[in-house]
């Protein structure tokens, strides 16, 4: 009578099942917080101990990725971090490890040339005054863009594994709806109307106040520009309308997943929530969340703490009994004195940040925590250590 | 203390940016405070709208209109579809109140797709705010790294695409008070550690070469004490040896490795951030830094906000 039952969907109890369970792992948090250093700990993790080939993608403006990779700088290619890179720091990986960066310009041109129905329709749009500017300057075609790339990446077919960099968590939210954002763009009404008059060069009624203010505001040939350049995006409609629903997809997927990272720090502690609710508002994958630059336990010690507060209040009792190994009592109190305040400043730092942890890491399954650690990373071997944590 | 050609509170507006996570909101709260205790009326607007600038004042969440956080010290959150009501209404004069909704949406469409709209209805506000003198100060938390970039050089970027027309008449006044460094300024947060020093050189760069807005100081966040003086320093390392530390415990009865770990964690974190410091301070010659002290401390909202406007006040020399 027993009947067999769909197993519930197995549930990753470290980042290791995490990683080896999913294709595309998003990274996302406040900025400062080591996410990206995080990105490309986990992406080196998974090339070292999981095998296939593993990505890491920034899709950040910054170039982050490329210090903490030891990488001098990379472009819109995938480049291959080099074997050696890992065997000399004694880790024989069982896989392979790329890093790439997004590259803005790079790409939209790309998709241009993908979705550009004919070789004069692409020569008029990457010659339009617009698309230059939105596609070097302005911030929000990155959005896009990134999650263009990444939908190109996965569909190639080419990696195991992506490990996706996002901007600081405003930008995540926006480069979560981009794929939404651009859809909605090329089916709106808007588009039709503003590209209404260059196709039958007759306004109609309804676009008539627009163009009279929007003539006034920015200027004729400012608005032939705008015309032309929806006029020629939309002959690219149906490309790009698919093609933002299937990267929309992508995000949804089974297979994706995400992590968001967070100092302890309030501010950051209260964007990683913001990401976390945001999340689960989309029904989007949470699968982790790291807490980075954790203050060691040993400052929770309540003996530790009253010794604290003792030689804060008085330490010559104790200085007296080193001063002759070691120098004056005077002297002894003073660093004793020093010691012991700095103690108790940590310990209120580390109380704060342990509420923060508990509250926030009841949000998620796999909870990671990485120690203060007193180097910058900058190179494998410092992203391998980060990994020993996250593991 | 003189901090470059123009003292950077006597300036009208002042950007405040940096990378997330350096406390570049909190800087720039304290600030406003400092100037509004100065006796100056000061304006603190948040560009990205979070609505959380209010907590740095232990207010009520902020919003378009501005709202007395402080004595003297009124706060709003930037949004662009009001900025681009208010745009219509002071510039435009078109009386079409009754249609300026679906009149709005149609821009605000524009504004998201063309570039630049959005950049300059954001920074547009705060430099009318300026030029109209409705405060002696704006103090502006704008965006992080790579974005404020684009907001700053928004004029340059309208007027190379708008040949005629009302915007490209705004541009000029816009770009008359963005680019004098008597009026205005920007400020970078930084922290002392390796990748937001790395993130600010190439924010000052950019703001050099792409924007004309003048750099005016460089705020360096959560500079932490020095424990200890050479001759202490060298104490400290007997008292670590096994024997000094049994001998310490047994005085204290009560355990002081976890102690003197903690500081020794301290006197490393001090070190490693000292050497980003001097990175920082080397790559931006005559740029001055303002230094702020870590503050180890459970409080927040206006009472940190509160401290380290001391602790700016007196980097500023009031």
């Amino acid at each position: 009578m027993a009947r067999r039952r769909t197993a519930p969907a197995p549930t990753s109890t470290s980042l290791e099942q995490l990683l080896a369970a999913n294709e595309v792992v998003v990274t996302c948090g406040s900025g400062g917080v080591g996410k990206t250093t995080s990105a490309a700990a986990l992406g080196a993790m998974a090339a070292a101990h999981l095998g296939g080939r593993v990505l890491v993608l920034t899709v950040d403006p910054a170039r982050r990725l490329a210090n903490a990779l030891g990488l001098e700088q990379f472009g819109n290619v995938e480049s291959e971090v080099p074997r050696s890179a890992f065997t000399d720091v004694g880790v024989e990986p069982r896989g392979r490890l790329f890093a790439a960066m997004l590259d803005t310009k790079a790409s939209w041109d790309d998709l241009v040339n993908l979705h550009a129905p004919d070789e004069a329709t692409r020569e008029a749009i990457l010659a339009n005054p617009l698309y230059q500017n939105i596609t070097g300057k302005f911030v929000q075609s990155h959005d896009y863009i990134a999650m263009e790339r990444l939908y190109e990446i996965h569909s190639s077919g080419r990696y195991d594994l992506i490990v996706v960099d996002t901007p600081p968590t405003r930008n995540a939210i926006d480069f979560l709806e981009a794929p939404d954002r651009m859809a909605d763009f090329f089916s709106s009404r808007l588009l039709r109307w503003l590209t209404a008059p260059a196709r039958s060069r007759v306004l109609n009624y309804a676009s008539k106040p627009f163009y009279t203010v929007a003539d006034r505001i920015l200027g004729s040939q400012f608005l032939e520009d705008i015309s032309e350049f929806f006029l020629l995006f939309q002959s690219m409609y149906d490309g790009f309308v698919e093609r933002s629903r299937a990267v929309s997809r992508l995000l949804e997927d089974h297979g994706t997943t995400f992590v968001v990272v967070s100092t302890l720090e309030p501010a950051p502690a209260q964007e990683a929530e913001f990401f976390v609710n945001a999340l689960a508002e989309r029904d989007l994958n949470l699968g982790a969340l790291v807490f980075n630059k954790v203050l060691p336990t040993d400052l929770f010690s309540p003996k530790a703490a009253k010794v604290a507060e003792r030689l804060c209040r008085d330490a010559t009792p104790v200085a007296e009994a080193v001063s002759e190994q070691v120098a004056d009592t005077e002297q002894v109190c003073r660093v004793l004195g020093e010691v012991a305040e700095s103690f108790l400043n940590y310990r209120v730092v580390a109380s704060r940040e342990s509420e923060e942890a508990a509250r926030l890491g009841a949000t998620a399954e796999v909870v990671a925590t990485v120690p203060y650690l007193a180097e910058d990373i900058h190179d494998l071997a410092g992203l391998l250590t980060i990994g020993d944590h996250l593991w | 203390m003189s901090t470059g050609p123009v003292d950077l509170l006597d300036r009208k507006l002042v950007f405040v940016t940096g990378k997330g996570g350096v406390g570049k909101s909190t800087i720039a709260s304290a600030l406003a405070l400092v100037a509004a205790r100065q006796g100056k009326r000061t304006l603190a607007c948040e560009f990205d709208a979070k609505g959380n600038l209010a907590d740095f004042f232990s207010a009520a969440p902020t919003g378009w209109d501005p709202s007395e956080v402080q004595p003297n010290l009124f706060a709003m959150s930037m949004d662009t579809e009001e900025s681009l009501k208010e745009y219509l209404r002071l510039q435009v004069k078109i009386p079409l109140v009754a249609r300026i909704g679906p009149l709005a949406r149609t821009l605000d469409f524009v504004a998201n797709a063309a570039p630049g709209v959005k950049e300059i209805l954001t920074v547009g506000k705060v430099v009318w705010e300026t030029k109209e003198q409705h405060y002696d100060l704006v103090v502006v938390d704008a965006s992080a790294t790579g974005h404020v970039v684009a907001q700053l050089s928004a004029p340059q970027a309208i007027g190379e695409l708008v040949k005629v027309g009302l915007v490209r008449d705004q541009t000029a006044w816009l770009s008359e008070i963005l680019d004098d460094s008597a009026t205005t300024g920007a400020v970078i947060v930084a922290a002392p550690e390796e990748m937001p020093v790395n993130e600010s050189l190439e924010l000052a760069e950019r703001i050099r070469t792409e924007t004309r807005v003048d750099l005016a100081a460089t705020v360096v966040n959560r500079v932490l004490p020095e424990l200890f003086s050479r001759d202490e320093e060298e104490v400290f390392e007997a008292l670590r040896r096994p024997d000094a530390i049994a001998a310490l415990e047994t005085a204290a009865g009560g355990p002081l490795a976890p102690i003197l770990d903690a500081a020794e964690l301290a006197v490393t974190l001090r070190r490693t951030r000292t050497v980003h410091l001097d990175r920082l301070r080397e790559g931006l010659p005559g740029v001055p830094m303002l230094y702020v002290p870590e503050l180890f401390t459970r409080s927040h909202g206006i009472r940190a906000t509160s401290q380290l406007a001391d602790a700016l006040a007196a980097e500023l020399g009031y």
